[in-house]
């Protein structure tokens, strides 16, 4: 009995401990979900000779939080005809892989919630996931502007995973393994080491596609605005409708994180092997220059919303088919011949290692 | 619906059947109240059919019951993003009928009024249609700039969009000598202050003056977002292709036709008011596809701003009346009135019981930014037209939509309406 007891206690302890990681990670994510719209529309307010939100808050700053009650005590309104319990799980097939995916992302050295080794196929597999919700939605929402989003973005998708699996390819032929961190540490050394550069069609394809996958503008035919109104979640309201605007945010975040991950060397300094900098800022921890450069594909996304027009679905698809797809096929090939040659200093070792 | 065997790949083609989506009335893209009604196969477009009607507000038939000049508020309402043409159109009809002279600087008051319409008219065009294609950013750039031209309407006569400004026998009143400015109030920082207040020390036409002076790199800041971008032209070239003997037959006018290549422009060929006298281009496309229609369009702001300009340096140096000297279609001067009998007379009949026009019928039509804006008057003799037929240029552009959206997809729809600039007030009427 008193044995029992105590295994039972352990294991209580484990659950809990996980659980507050999990919290310590998703309620940042959250805040962070909150405060990029925030960051949105006044990003793209400067940019648009506006003002953006200023009235909710000190200089509407909280304004995020407005709306989010304000979808909170929304209605949830169930369109007749609609497949009701597809309807109500499409929104938690959207966030979840959104959320679970930041399980293996590693926020400085060790600093991560599953120090998982095939975490990047771990990533593929759930990102993959997310879009499900997307076509679910659009199906049981018993509306054919619905169903259109739902169309488009299943070819998207095809379109698209697989020019960001190839980029993937390359990441983790450079490096010699799936795991995230070791990923960052493979890149360790200065700025030049980084992934960025040897990698360079590869590192461009990867957050286009991101772009893409997460159905932002120039690619967000799915939600298509102007044509097809909302597209698959034109149905949604209140909560249901928060949801799919979170999941859309917090994998924007997600790709941004990957991005610096996998090409701009994660938590690395940026200063590192500059002999006078790097011991001026050794001071800084790793997650700080992870959010830094975050930030930096953060604010891409939000450029792009308010730089480009959208593209017609077919274009999309050409797009990802007939250029993203051979750029990437071809680097592989070129990367194949630089392990092979040892080309320094991001591929000596690479063979030594992976075997 | 019909039945398409191409796609039928695996099943029996009785079972694929179109889609019919229900596009409008209320939709991002339906720029007012289109409503139409899409067979699609897919994502391609089989069949379109333009619904019209949802804004029709009877305008022919409400003039019919009112004294000429009480109708010229309606023509405002008609084309509601260019309200100065459309008033232009129906007091050169009143005009023809009445066989009276516009003074010179009326005329080039008119003129210059309708080409910053042109301008208004054409910022509000590329904003949606850049907004429709999914590039947000032009449109607020745009509504800049219609800021300044809406003061400007303001400045004449009193009203930002529906302006009632021109008469029979000229304009209103002449032009103010003084350009309102932006008040100081809390919101309002001094540095913003001074950037509202840009131009507006002087007199309107120094505003007018210095507003052409801004102007063209302004269009150029909209040209570097679109006219470049490859998503831009993956949108538009190609789209919406109307060859030049098509757009004849589907009786295109302004830049619709001017995109297909075909220089027909009133301005030019019937010259009204002091066109003939004024130095400007026409821009004609060549493949009459959205991009074209988009560059023609573009090139007719720069055009209208060098008309302004001419303009404004006119009436700058020649001072004059501006409007007609007779008493039975204008009304006298105000001090006139207060002293001399008969004043006060004309005063009183033109106010109550208006002008009667002699029998007989008219057409008269403008160079609308959109394309030949007529109106023909029957009169009967009477102080209130006894028909009064609107011919809309949107019309004729709406009706080819079937035409042109034929084979193309969903996303070209949108592209397709926006640059037929189509505004439901006229179309409707």
């Amino acid at each position: 009995m008193f044995d029992l007891s105590s295994i039972l206690s352990e294991q209580v302890i484990t659950v809990l401990w996980t659980l507050l990681k999990i919290v310590v990670i998703v309620a940042p994510l959250m805040l962070s979900v909150a405060y990029l719209t925030y960051a949105e529309r006044k990003v793209i307010g400067a940019m648009q000779v506006r003002v953006g939100p200023q009235r909710v808050g000190y200089k509407g700053l909280l304004q995020p939080i407005a709306d989010a009650l304000k979808l909170m005590f929304k209605e949830i309104i169930l369109p007749t005809g609609a497949n009701k319990t597809l309807f109500v799980i499409a929104p938690v097939l959207s966030i979840a892989p959104a959320l679970a995916a930041w399980a293996v992302i590693p926020f400085d050295d060790g600093l991560v919630l599953s120090e998982l080794d095939a975490g990047l196929l771990y990533i593929l597999a759930l990102t993959s996931v997310g879009v499900y919700g997307v076509i679910i939605a659009g199906w049981a929402s018993n509306s054919k502007y619905a169903f259109l989003g739902a169309m488009r973005s299943a070819a998207q998708v095809v379109s698209y995973e697989i020019a960001m699996g190839f980029a993937l390819v390359g990441v983790l032929m450079a490096a010699g393994s799936l795991n995230l961190g070791d990923i960052v540490r493979a890149q360790d050394g200065n700025i030049l080491t980084w992934y960025w550069l040897p990698l360079l069609p590869l590192f461009v394809v990867y957050f286009l596609s991101g772009v893409a996958e997460t159905n932002r503008a120039p690619f967000d035919v799915a939600e298509g605005e102007s044509e097809i109104v909302a597209g698959f979640h034109v149905e949604y309201s209140g909560m249901t409708f928060a949801i799919f605007f979170l999941a859309e945010y917090a994998n924007m975040i997600l790709i941004a994180a990957l991005t610096s991950i996998l090409f701009l060397g994660g938590w690395l300094s940026p200063f590192q092997g500059i002999p006078v900098l790097d011991e001026m800022t050794a001071w800084v921890p790793g997650l700080v220059w992870l959010l830094a450069k975050m930030s930096i594909f953060l604010f891409l996304f939000l450029w792009f919303r308010a730089t480009f027009p959208r593209y017609r679905y077919d274009q999309i698809m050409r797009l990802g088919w007939k250029a993203f797809l051979p750029v990437t096929i071809f680097w592989l090939f070129v990367e194949g011949i630089a392990i092979y040659a040892e080309l320094g200093p991001w591929f000596d070792g690479v063979l030594g290692a992976a075997s | 619906m019909s039945n398409d065997a191409s796609t039928a790949s695996g099943m029996s083609s009785s079972e694929i059947r179109n889609f019919t989506l229900n596009f409008g009335p209320q939709h991002p893209a339906a720029h007012g109240v289109l409503r139409l009604i899409l067979e699609m196969d897919g994502e391609t477009i089989d069949r379109a059919d333009p619904h019209i009607g949802l804004l029709h507000r009877g305008t022919e038939k409400l003039a019919e019951q009112r004294m000429f000049n009480q109708s010229i508020p309606y023509m405002d309402r008609l084309d509601y993003v260019s309200m100065m043409c459309n008033e232009h159109a129906y007091v050169m009809t009143i005009e023809k009928l009445l066989g009276i002279e516009v003074p010179e600087r009326a005329q080039y008051i008119r003129v210059m009024y309708d080409e910053i319409t042109r301008i208004l008219n054409h910022l509000m065009w590329l904003g949606t249609h850049a907004l429709d294609v999914g590039a947000m950013t032009v449109f607020l750039y745009c509504f800049r700039e219609r800021e300044d031209l809406m003061d400007l309407y303001e400045a004449v006569s009193g009203a930002r969009m529906h302006a009632a400004y021109y008469r029979p026998g000229g304009v209103y009143r002449d032009l103010p000598d003084e350009m309102p400015k932006h008040k100081p109030n809390q919101w309002r920082s001094e540095a913003d202050l001074k950037a509202q207040n840009v131009g507006r020390d002087g007199s309107v036409l120094d505003f007018i003056e210095n507003f052409t002076e801004r102007f063209p790199a302004l269009v150029d800041e909209y040209e570097t977002l679109l006219t470049d971008n490859r998503i831009w032209k993956q949108r538009t070239v190609d789209i919406g292709i109307v060859d030049a003997d098509l757009a004849k037959q589907l009786g295109f006018t302004g830049p619709m036709l001017r995109g297909s290549g075909v220089a027909w422009d009133l301005r030019r060929k019937e010259p009204y008011e002091v066109y003939d006298k004024l130095d400007f281009d026409i821009p004609v496309g060549v493949t009459g596809d959205c991009y074209d229609r988009y560059l023609v369009r573009i090139e007719e702001m720069r055009q209208s701003n060098h008309i302004i300009k001419q303009c404004a340096a006119w009436l700058q140096q020649n001072p004059g009346p501006v409007i007609s000297s007779d008493l039975k279609v204008a009304p006298p001067a105000r001090a006139d009135m207060k002293e001399g009998m008969e004043s006060l007379i004309h005063h009183f009949k033109y106010f109550t019981e208006g002008y009667s026009v002699p029998e007989g019928e008219a057409y008269a039509a403008v160079e609308h930014p959109k394309g030949e804006f007529g109106t023909y008057i029957l009169s009967d003799g009477a102080n209130k037209p006894y028909r009064l037929k609107i011919r809309a240029p949107g019309f004729a552009h709406l009706s080819a939509m079937d035409e042109m959206v034929k084979g193309h997809m969903l996303a070209d729809v949108v592209a397709v309406i926006g640059t037929m600039d189509v505004v439901f007030g006229e179309i409707d009427r």
